[in-house]
């Protein structure tokens, strides 16, 4: 595996990923509402919310997949803003979108190897599949199988590992709690944090799980219809009584 | 006198869907005769020619617009009734209406057996079914050709004019029954019969039905709606329709044969009906007179810029493949979908903006 | 039994031109899942463009590549003008669209080729094999015949198994979304897969003219029958489809060679409509459900 990043000086540069005053709308529908959020180089940056506060919409918007209406999407100084999302994906942009996004049609090593494509143009890439499947040796066991065949931990695993594959600079999760046994969100949480205090990944974790989401975070939004509630390290949300009962459940 | 008309008329216009369409089909008839009257033989057979693909095209939009079933098989349909009626006329026996009667009955029977098969496809599946059933067909005629007449068809004893009606004819108009406005006379007559059964029709509960069937299937299941039923329903419907067109086409034509039913055939169909837009009546009869009026156009012109006879020919079917493209990219709603879009979008900015956050909110459900 | 010999092998070689069609079919099915009805019409272009450079002098063989590559660009071209705009909308509105350029096509080739029957050229000899005091009807061409499509299909099985332009496009075709997420130019691998789907047809087109008449609407029935294979085969299965097409080809062999040439297309429309209803998933297809 490649070297440590400097989490220290990435820091002083500023967010790695940056939206300003977005706003989405779905026809008359307005999913977001100048929303801005700030996901710091090394870090895990959690949004939280319930169930249509908007927190698909925002990664949706980020990688492209729906046009914003208004606001910007930064990239470290690259402006992505209504950029195509292949663009943004090239650009380092790497979402994992709810409910996984397997590709069931095709073997484990395939799905990798999209991945990898991805990542075999840049030139700073950490991860090789060699890498991932150290990390993931269910997935190597597998390699030859039709992603169809994996339970809903090994497709969590298989995506995670596509997307470090394509040598992301900001990983994008949506909801990668949803369906998983408590022991196994654990497991995956447990690994994320893991590459990210080792190899500086910078991570925006959507997640209506805010419990788990906020023990492995290091800042964190809450929306709410749409719109950003709060703001702040993930400690102070999680300390937060009165914002957990209106906002996180729990 | 014109006053006491529009005041009759008023007074029946909301009372009953059934009158009102009545008076729009008296109305019609009243048209057609004028015009009929005042055009000449060749006129008068291309309105003939209008007739039967307007009645076989209002069929198919029934089929196609309300129900959204495809079906590129409606030239065969129209086979089966045209040869139903050449070989009925040929006895002798037969006088046409029955003759065409008939022809519906049988074709709609063949519809029964479609469109039992058919109620079960969708999209590019039943568009593959009838597409086969459109190139298959002629076959039969081919290899039953003791029956059918094979590749030279059958001729059709096409229907004279009785004196008596001639007499009546002159006595009225001073003008003569001729062989081609007769014909003309019976196809009209057929298409103002079939147009006013099919606006009772899609006015009616089956109407609605069809409707929901085709933009919703699993809530009209859920609502109660045996789908397969009235998905053979519409097809029967239509196919009787397209029985009817072929018997008009046969007398018309004084032909049934392979060579009239190709695959051409059934696409130009489908042009008039995309054309005037997918479950619209009126769509459906500027479309057949589309199919009608343009080739000679088209073809003057392409004679014109120095193309041969048969080149020229090629450019009708040229122009209806361009417009199936060209309406489905620009305007899939036809052309009547367009002017009503027109339409709206004056309205609406006549209306001016008090109104746009109603719009806007309306939009909301969907 | 020379006759079903004979029979047979007939059945073989069209069934070999069917499963190529049928493969061309699908290739478009999985990417955009449109029936490209167009495609008779567009390889019965190609397959002019063909015979009107053989006809002013120059090789099979040159005809014969540029027919391929022309099937290429005018897939690509018919993709990116016409198809792109109603991809992903109303299944009805895409199959109005193939079936206004089948119509299209076939008149633009009667315009520019005219429409009269005109004699193609084969390669090679169409004088069946000897086999001991018989003669097969197996040609040299069918040789041919059978020998291309299979060069054909195992070029695509390696394309789409082992190069990164085929991974691609098996992902674009799919899961559009994910494709694109990861980085895949979703519509130039559309475009592609027309361009393919179109050049495979166009072969078919080629080896069904070669020895034989062609004239604006020869490839009317090839589309019935193609579609037929396909959907025999699945529609989703390109393994399908070739098996599909040697069913058919076998099948309506049968049928031409007993019955009579006549009843060939009511023939492929009986299987077609036992199969929709018996299995409508097709022989192959490992679709859970899918709606006919």
């Amino acid at each position: 595996m490649a070297t440590m990043a400097t989490t220290a000086t990435m820091a002083e540069r500023g967010p790695a990923l940056e939206v300003r005053d977005l706003t989405t709308r779905y026809g008359p529908v307005t999913a977001l509402n100048t929303v801005t959020v700030r996901a710091r180089p090394g870090e895990i940056t959690a949004v939280l919310g319930a169930n249509g506060a908007g927190k698909t919409t925002l990664l949706r918007t980020i990688s492209g997949l729906v046009r914003g209406s208004d606001g910007s999407v930064l990239l470290g100084e690259r402006d992505l803003t209504r950029a195509p999302a292949e663009a943004i994906a090239r650009a380092g942009v790497a979402h994992v979108p709810e409910g996984r996004g397997v590709i069931t049609e095709l073997t484990v090593e395939e799905n990798l190897r999209l991945g990898d494509l991805l990542g075999a143009r840049r030139a700073d890439r950490r991860y090789h599949l060699a890498d991932v499947y150290d990390l993931f040796p269910a997935l190597a066991e597998r390699r030859r199988r039709e992603a169809n065949s994996l339970s809903g931990g090994e497709r969590q695993m298989l995506v995670i590992a596509r997307a470090l594959l394509s040598g992301p600079e900001v990983l994008l999760l949506d909801e990668p709690s949803l369906g998983l046994a408590p022991r196994i969100v654990a497991r995956i949480f447990g690994i994320l944090r893991d590459l990210v205090d080792r190899d500086g990944l910078t991570v925006l974790l959507v997640e209506q799980n805010a419990r788990s989401a906020l023990s492995i975070a290091d800042a964190g939004f809450v929306l709410n219809l749409g719109r950003v509630v709060a703001a702040a390290d993930a400690r102070t949300l999680a300390a937060d009584d009165e914002l957990r009962h209106a906002y996180l459940g729990f | 006198m014109p006053d006491s008309v529009t005041a009759a008329a008023r007074r029946l216009l909301p009372s009953s869907v059934l009158g009102r369409n009545l008076l729009g089909v008296l109305a019609g008839l009243l048209v057609v005769v004028v015009v009929l009257e005042l055009t000449g033989p060749f006129r008068n057979s291309q309105f003939a020619t209008m007739s039967y693909y307007a009645i076989a095209a209002v069929g198919l939009t029934v089929l196609t617009g309300l129900n959204g079933q495809i079906s590129l098989g409606h030239g065969a349909l129209m086979a089966v009734g045209a040869y139903t009626t050449g070989l009925l006329l040929e006895t002798g026996a037969v006088p046409f209406p029955v003759a065409m009667l008939a022809a519906a009955a049988v074709t709609a029977l063949a519809g029964v057996v479609v469109g039992a098969a058919a109620a079960r496809l969708h999209g590019p599946y039943l568009a593959g079914a009838t597409l086969a059933l459109a190139v298959g067909v002629p076959g039969l005629a081919i290899y039953f050709d003791g029956v059918f007449g094979g590749e030279q068809g059958l001729r059709v004893s096409s229907p004279r004019p009785p004196d008596w009606l001639a007499d009546a004819v002159y006595f009225v108009t001073a003008g003569d029954l001729t062989s081609a406005r007769y014909l003309a006379y019976i196809g009209w007559i057929t298409l103002l019969a079939v147009l006013l059964l099919l606006a009772n029709l899609t006015a009616s509960r089956y109407g609605r039905i069809w409707r929901a069937v085709r933009d919703d299937e699993v809530a009209a299941e859920l609502a109660g709606v045996r789908l397969g039923r009235m998905r053979v329903l519409a097809f029967v419907v239509s196919a009787a329709c397209a029985g009817l067109g072929g018997a008009v086409l046969a007398m018309v034509v004084r032909l049934a044969a392979p060579s009239g039913f190709t695959i051409v055939l059934s696409l130009s169909l489908l042009t008039a009906v995309v054309v005037g837009g997918l479950g619209s009546l009126t769509g459906a009869l500027l479309g057949s007179a589309l199919l009608v009026f343009l080739p000679p156009a088209v073809t003057g012109l392409g004679t014109d810029l120095g193309l041969t006879g048969t080149q020229a020919a090629e450019l009708a079917p040229l122009v209806y493949g361009v417009v199936l493209v060209v309406v489905m990219l620009v305007a899939p709603g036809g052309v009547l979908g367009a002017v009503h879009r027109l339409r709206h979008a004056w309205t609406r900015r006549r209306q001016g903006a008090r109104d746009v956050g109603a719009v806007g909110s309306s939009k909301q459900g969907g | 039994m020379q006759q079903f010999v004979n029979v047979t092998l007939g059945g073989l070689s069209q069934g070999a031109i069917y499963a190529a069609f049928a493969l061309a079919l699908v290739l478009i099915w999985r990417a955009t899942r449109i029936i490209n009805f167009a495609q008779g019409s567009m390889a019965m272009f190609t397959t002019y463009v063909a015979l009107v450079l053989i006809e002013a002098g120059h090789s099979y063989w040159l005809a014969f590549g540029a027919a391929l590559l022309g099937g290429l660009v005018l897939g690509a071209v018919v993709e990116r003008l016409v198809i792109r705009p109603v991809e992903g909308g109303p299944a009805l509105n895409a199959v109005i669209v193939t079936l206004g350029l089948f119509v299209a096509f076939q008149a633009i080739a009667a315009l520019l080729f005219g429409s009269s029957f005109e004699s193609f050229p084969a390669p090679f000899g169409l004088s069946g094999f000897r086999v001991g005091e018989f003669t097969v009807a197996f040609t040299p061409f069918s040789a041919f015949v059978i020998g291309s499509v299979v060069v054909v299909m195992l070029g695509l099985v390696a394309l789409f198994r082992f190069t990164d332009v085929g991974l691609r496009m098996r992902a674009s075709a799919f899961n559009q979304e994910v494709a694109r997420l990861l980085g895949v130019r979703v519509g130039g691998m559309l475009t592609l897969g027309w361009a393919l789907a179109a050049a495979v047809g166009s072969l078919a087109g080629l080896l069904i003219a070669g020895g034989n008449l062609v004239h604006p609407a020869y490839m009317d029935g090839v589309i019935v029958y193609g579609f037929v294979a396909a959907v025999l085969g699945g529609l989703d299965s390109p393994g399908g489809a070739v098996v599909g097409g040697l069913l058919i080809g076998l099948a309506l062999s049968y049928v031409s060679g007993y019955l009579g040439s006549e009843l060939v297309t009511l023939a492929a429309l009986a299987i077609l409509v036992a199969v929709l209803l018996v299995r409508p998933h097709g022989l192959f297809s490992r679709a859970a459900e899918r709606r006919v």
